[in-house]
């Protein structure tokens, strides 16, 4: 963590010699200032603790990576909170860009802006160990029989019924706490998640909680892959993708992720 | 043949009409000139009023309508007699009863007290999670009990304010006859306290209607959540609109109803 803060203040003073032809000028909202949006509150392991202040947590790294990129000190990125609504309603911004998981779709790229993907996700199942002993397996046709739950916000409703089908209707709930409050009460058997949530939630969250398996995001036609979102033709989304781009050649990209969601191997495959 | 008087009656009631029929017409085609000025309108109008989202997410929102239809009519008899029940039960008069009555006025306090949603996501979450078996920890089960304890709270009052509407005498009265105090609540006071609050209760289930919405949060994919669903989907709001129209289609004639239940009951008292 202390190495992350290190690098991400070093990129930002390596930015701040060259901000002044840097791409993003006058693009921002705020002259001099990149102004990020995440979840209010923002979950782990994307923010630590929800403080994206911090640059601690995948996607608050990612941010003042990307800052620092395009010549912003870590001092002059600040955060503000929006909802997923929020970020897709008509009308101004308050944000110049906002991360908090979203999945790119050419549906929602046609209210919004996406940056080129900076994370591609697995799905999960999220469980706990009762339905497993009670005899769920990692097959398709054994997760069809089980009781589902998804939040209604995100991409995990459709994939969900593309990849798996459940025979019942599945639950769908606001956010994530309260599908693990439904998982707890017992009136859901499993859930879908992007892995890395997957993992922070059958350990920390759910009693008894466990990862099925596995969704590759290369087996489904949609790969989850997660974008900076921002207001429909922003010029600045050039320049957010061309940073993206630095990052991902330079293998900083690679890095962070290997520093926030490096637990996320080991998870059995579903077939 | 008509009077001198009605004639002129007639003439001003018709000028009185079109006057108000021109300035409601003034309003609307100002509304539908000026709002489209906005230089957010074009983006409104794709976010929420999108005709080729609306015609595809449509027949989804009806068919999840029939699950809020469905909620609501399994819960409204329970709540019809269970707060039939507790206003009762507020007006018991044996001393010996009291913990009963005592027991009604605390329900009513706590479920008139507390916002719907509150109780559902209580109950609806923490009973269950005491460990109840399938099907017994079922949201629909446990949503539909917030509701119908929420509901009868407000219902109980309705009626108890009905039975203190009939005077005294007529339990006098009927006492007097002979009928036991059971027997004149049953067949002198309550019918005609009923029919005093019909209107009353007309409003709480169209309350109702509405409010079995707030189960989605709780899991199950009706309207409101499907609408949801469509939303995130397709990064539009059009979804929520259409869920609108559909409530309004129900509850707009249902209010209407209860209005003319008003009316008539205003003009047979008066």
């Amino acid at each position: 963590m202390k190495l992350m803060t290190m690098t991400a203040l070093a990129c930002g003073f390596a930015g701040a010699a060259f901000a002044q032809n840097d791409c993003a000028t006058g693009k921002t909202l705020i002259e001099g200032t990149f102004t990020v949006a995440t979840g209010n509150p923002a979950f782990f392991p994307w923010v630590l603790d929800d403080a994206p202040e911090s640059g601690k947590g995948f996607e608050a790294a990612v941010a003042y990576a990307v800052a620092a990129e395009m010549g912003f000190d870590a001092d002059q990125v600040t955060w503000v909170r929006t909802s997923f609504d929020q970020s897709i309603q008509p009308g101004a911004k308050d944000f110049d860009v906002n991360m908090q998981q979203f999945s790119i779709t050419p549906e929602r790229a046609q209210v919004v802006d996406f940056s080129t993907p900076y994370y591609s996700s697995a799905m999960a199942v999220l469980t706990t160990n009762a339905v497993v002993d009670g005899g769920a397996e990692a097959t398709v046709s054994s997760l069809k029989t089980l009781l589902w739950g998804a939040d209604a916000n995100t991409t995990a409703v459709p994939m969900l019924m593309d990849l798996i089908a459940p025979d019942k209707q599945p639950m769908m709930y606001g956010d994530n706490v309260d599908v693990t409050a439904a998982m707890q009460a017992g009136q859901i058997d499993a859930a879908l998640f992007d892995l890395p949530t997957a993992l922070y939630l059958s350990a920390v969250v759910v009693n008894d909680g466990v990862v099925l398996g596995q969704f590759p995001p290369e087996r489904s036609e949609n790969p989850d892959q997660f974008g900076m979102l921002l207001e429909k033709d922003n010029p600045l989304t050039a320049c957010v993708n061309a940073a993206l781009a630095a990052l991902s050649d330079s293998g900083k990209l690679a890095e962070i992720e290997a520093e926030w969601l490096q637990a996320t191997t080991g998870v059995p495959v579903i077939e | 043949m008509p009077t001198r008087r009605q004639i002129f009656e007639a003439r001003q009631r018709r000028r009185a009409n079109l006057i108000a029929a021109g300035s409601t017409g003034a309003v609307l085609l100002a509304l539908i000139i000026l709002v489209p000025l906005a230089p957010g309108w074009d983006a409104v109008q794709r976010s929420f009023f999108n005709g080729a989202v609306f015609a595809k997410t449509f027949p989804g929102l009806l068919n999840a309508f029939l699950m809020d239809i469905a909620i609501f009519a399994w819960c409204s008899p329970i709540i019809a007699a269970l707060g039939l029940a507790v206003a009762v039960a507020r007006d018991l008069r044996t001393p010996a009863l009291y913990p009963v009555k005592l027991l009604a006025i605390v329900y009513t306090d706590i479920f008139r007290g507390l916002p719907v949603i509150l109780v559902i996501y209580l109950i609806g979450f923490g009973i269950p999670g005491l460990g109840l078996p399938r099907p017994w920890n079922s949201p629909y089960i446990w949503g539909s009990l917030a509701l119908v304890l929420v509901y009868a709270a407000y219902v109980a009052e309705v009626i108890r304010s009905g039975i203190e509407s009939i005077h005294d005498s007529q339990r006098a009265a009927a006492l007097s006859l002979g009928l036991s105090s059971s027997d004149s609540m049953r067949f002198v006071i309550l019918p005609q306290a009923i029919r005093r609050v019909v209107p009353a209760n007309m409003n709480l289930f169209i309350a109702l209607q509405k409010d079995v919405a707030l189960l989605s949060f709780i899991g199950p994919v009706e309207i409101f959540r499907q609408a949801g669903v469509y939303k995130s989907l397709l990064a539009n709001f059009t979804p929520y609109v259409g869920a609108a129209l559909v409530f309004l289609a129900i509850t707009i004639p249902a209010t209407r109803y209860a209005d003319h239940l008003m009316n008539r009951q205003r003009k047979a008292r008066s």
